[in-house]
């Protein structure tokens, strides 16, 4: 496990020496606080998909909750003019039904994870458009647009959501770090400290396993899918603040494979039962990570996700490697 | 005996895998149409010789000798181009397929590309005749009993013109009739000059069967019997190497308190038959039948992982009616399961986390994990049952089967259950942890624990049950007193010959 996060920290490091040595403006302070803002949004949503991941599952439909959260969110403040925190409270709110929902679907009516969550993917986007009649919307007020009510809380809520915390002269922190340390820090502990967290890992280990050593299955696999909407509910929060003008059709499309892209490349087996969220942050990051070395190189963007896809691929068969070699090291010894 | 050349010879094969040696140094014969038993207890290495002779895997080391020349199998077809065919214990037909096509699978006559239908279809009758069966070739193999699939299966080997039969344990999950049917078949090849290769629990059909008897016992040779040594008390002594009593070592308790009473509950995968079975306080059970007679689907219902359909049961006189494992755990039942690899384990996990699953619950604090209370169930487990393990961080996978199963005994007794349910509480363990597992039972029983057990080993039932039912069909066909526990007994409960009342 250890040695897993230290592959994937170290892949960071190799990206990241290369491309400052390449081209040195990737580390100035602009730079770099656009890194790390992406890097935690990207991470923040990751952290749901790992954990459904680490049971087995799979939830596609996640871009689309993003999505559809922003576009709610925005919609709620702008037209709506509903109180900016109560706004907050609704979206979160159907983040979580639609992964109760889910969870249901999964466990109790057997649907195939995938099958479930793809119609999710289709169906909150289409809902995202229609509500807003696929009109781009902001959730805060550009200049010289007054649509909107609770102007002052919202610039508030901007400021925690999509905020910048001046350290030194010239360099911010944004805000949605801080929300990715304390997401990342209670996902941990719940995995590696409490009950809930080890079965988890047991039921993605085997199933039938867990059941039968008295573990409600059916229960872990709700709120691991419950979780993971969640997160990516509050994701689209950081996205919604985030953005200037949110849009209904493309805001959040594709996340779901960038979110499963991380988890994988994090250190998780689609199979179920692996994984930490220390890798899965770390790996989120490194997909960020490659989108800026492309451009400050100065590769063609047309091979954007071709390289994305060479990095993940040779990850994960480096991965195999390891715990191949790992394997036989344990073999040996008994 | 001094025989010929025989036709196929192994000495001194050696074969190891993960944590377990499995053969050392076996030897084993077989002359022309010749019908050899091979027997042993579960775990003595039966299986893993016939995977070796039949190319299914290879072994570490030793001689394989057909027809005098040493052979090198790197799979089940070289093996089958001179002439070795295994009829597996899980027959290996597609279902889907018509009996004729099953026959012929991979080997269908055909000219540029296309099935000649209607060769393949006169050369499957010809096999079909040479079994003895009487289907049309079109059948789909599937909706036919599994004795006829079987039969399927010799008539596919006969037709890539093997000369000796392997088959593992082929009566273990036929009726009587259908049993006779397959003895009359093979006793019509061993005339034909085909050679068998017999694995088998029944020591009764052995003695019927066989022209010679080789024994195994924990990897290795035991002794070899020729057809007038053959009997019940030889095999058995070579078997276990020493008399049954000292073996099994029980001594009987008086009964106690009722701790399981089931009245006609209706397990799901046998919706027309009820059951009724009681196990009290310091009790060991017996369930006997064949393969697929609905004891599995007992014990699962009973543990609620298939709820029963109807019925009433009852633990310790209160009405008890589980949804899931959760509940009956909660209601004190624990259940090490036949499938120890799927259901006992979760093998990619330590010996820790394995050994504290169940009772996690119970020392966490807000849902936080007690790693130092877990630590300690784990090395109470240890030491209670003698886990040979590195250390309680081992991952479960890599010790052996034996082990495996006193991972699954050690996290239930952290849970001090009332009733513990084993199913096939020894199958592919070692001799020396097989008796720690009896000596185990024994001792629980003593101490009051009520212990409900499904073996298809014969002696496994006649030496640790105070009172065995047999199942039949989904129904018990009939419950035996200690006194009246015998093989034959057994068996004709087991095939559906009803108790004589």
């Amino acid at each position: 496990m250890k040695k897993n996060v230290f592959g994937i920290f170290a892949l960071l490091l190799v990206i990241f020496v290369i491309t400052a040595l390449i081209n040195p403006k990737f580390l100035n302070a602009y730079n770099m606080q656009n890194l790390i803002k992406w890097s935690s949004l990207y991470g923040v949503m990751s952290i749901g998909v790992a954990l459904v991941v680490i049971t087995g599952g799979i939830d596609l439909s996640l871009g689309s909750v993003v999505g559809l959260v922003a576009v709610v969110l925005a919609f709620l403040l702008k037209v709506q003019g509903l109180d900016p925190w109560l706004c907050i409270g609704l979206t979160l709110g159907m983040s979580l039904l639609i992964g109760l929902v889910h969870g249901l679907l999964i466990t109790k009516a057997k649907i195939q994870p995938f099958v479930v969550t793809l119609c999710g993917l289709l169906i909150y986007r289409s809902l995202g458009r229609w509500i807003t009649d696929n009109q781009s919307l902001g959730p805060v007020p550009l200049e010289g647009d007054d649509g909107y009510k609770n102007l002052e809380e919202i610039q508030g809520l901007d400021y925690i959501f999509s905020g910048k915390i001046p350290i030194g002269e010239s360099f911010n922190l944004p805000t949605p770090f801080l929300f990715l340390v304390v997401l990342g820090v209670a996902a941990a502990i719940f995995l590696r400290k409490t009950i809930w967290g080890r079965y988890l890992y047991a039921l993605g280990n085997n199933e039938d396993g867990a059941r039968y050593s008295g573990i409600n299955t059916d229960k872990m696999k709700i709120v691991a899918y419950v979780l993971c909407s969640l997160l990516a509910g509050f994701a689209g929060l950081l996205f919604a603040f985030e953005l200037d003008s949110v849009q209904p059709a493309q805001t959040g499309e594709f996340y779901e494979l960038y979110a499963i892209a991380a988890a994988v490349l994090g250190g998780c087996s689609l199979r179920g039962g692996e994984g930490s969220i220390l890798g899965v942050i770390i790996a989120a990051a490194v997909i960020r990570l490659i989108y800026n070395s492309i451009n400050m190189i100065g590769i063609s963007t047309h091979l954007e996700f071709g390289i994305l896809g060479m990095v993940i691929l040779l990850g994960v068969i480096g991965d195999e490697f390891l715990k191949k070699k790992m394997n036989q090291r344990q073999l040996a010894k008994t | 005996m001094p025989q010929p050349s025989p036709l196929l010879e192994v000495k001194g094969l050696h074969k190891s895998f993960p944590g377990v040696l499995a053969l050392k140094g076996v030897s084993l014969h077989l002359g022309e149409g010749e019908v050899l038993a091979l027997i042993g207890e579960n775990g003595a290495g039966k299986s893993t010789l016939m995977k070796i002779l039949a190319g299914v895997q290879p072994a570490d080391s030793g001689d394989y000798f057909v027809d005098a020349e040493p052979v090198n199998f790197h799979n089940v077809r070289d093996a089958m181009n001179k002439g070795i065919a295994l009829i597996h214990q899980e027959l290996n037909l597609a279902g889907n397929l018509d009996v004729a096509s099953n026959i012929f699978l991979g080997r269908e006559p055909q000219k540029n590309g296309f099935i000649q239908e209607a060769v393949l279809k006169q050369e499957a009758i010809k096999y079909l005749k040479r079994v003895g069966l009487d289907i049309s070739v079109d059948t789909i193999t599937g909706s036919l009993p599994i004795g006829k699939q079987q039969l399927v299966e010799i008539a596919k080997a006969l037709s890539s013109d093997a000369r000796v039969l392997i088959m593992d344990e082929p009566t273990s999950s036929l009726s009587q009739k259908e049993t006779e049917t397959l003895f009359e078949v093979v006793k019509g090849l061993r005339e034909e000059g085909i050679s068998v290769i017999y694995i088998s629990h029944r020591l009764g059909e052995v003695k019927e069967l066989a022209d010679r008897v080789t024994v195994f016992r924990d990897g290795e040779n035991a002794g070899d019997l020729g057809k007038d040594e053959i009997n019940h008390d030889a095999m058995v002594r070579l078997m276990v190497g020493r008399d049954l009593t000292e073996f099994y070592d029980r001594k009987i308790h008086s009964p106690g308190e009722m701790v399981l009473r089931t009245q006609s509950i209706v397990s799901p995968a046998f919706p027309e038959h009820s059951v009724s079975i009681e196990v009290r306080s310091g009790e060991i059970v017996g369930i006997a039948g064949l393969v697929g007679a609905g004891r599995t689907e007992l014990l699962q219902t009973i543990f609620g992982i298939t709820p029963a359909l109807g019925g009433l049961m009852e633990v310790e006189g209160k009405a008890f009616a589980p949804n899931s494992p959760a509940e009956a755990i909660k209601s004190g039942l624990a259940l090490a399961p036949e499938d120890r690899k799927q259901h006992g384990l979760v093998l990619p996990m330590t010996v820790r986390e394995n050994a504290s699953l169940p009772s996690l619950k119970n020392d966490q604090k807000n849902g936080m994990l007690d790693f130092e209370a877990e630590k300690k169930i784990a090395e109470l487990a240890v030491e209670k049952m003698q886990i040979k393990t590195p250390s309680i961080e081992q991952i479960a996978r890599f010790l052996s089967g034996g082990n495996q199963q006193k991972i699954v005994l050690g996290k239930w007794l952290a849970m001090n259950p009332k009733l513990l349910i084993l199913d096939e509480p020894t199958r592919g363990i070692d001799i020396g942890a097989k008796r720690e597992i009896y000596h185990l039972m024994e001792k629980l029983a003593g101490e009051g624990m009520a212990i409900l057990f499904v073996s298809s080993e014969m002696e496994e039932v006649l030496g640790m049950a105070d009172r065995a039912y047999v199942m039949h069909e989904g129904r018990v066909s009939g419950e035996l007193s200690r006194e009246e526990l015998s093989e034959e007994a057994i068996m004709k409960l087991a095939t559906g010959v009803e108790k004589a009342a």
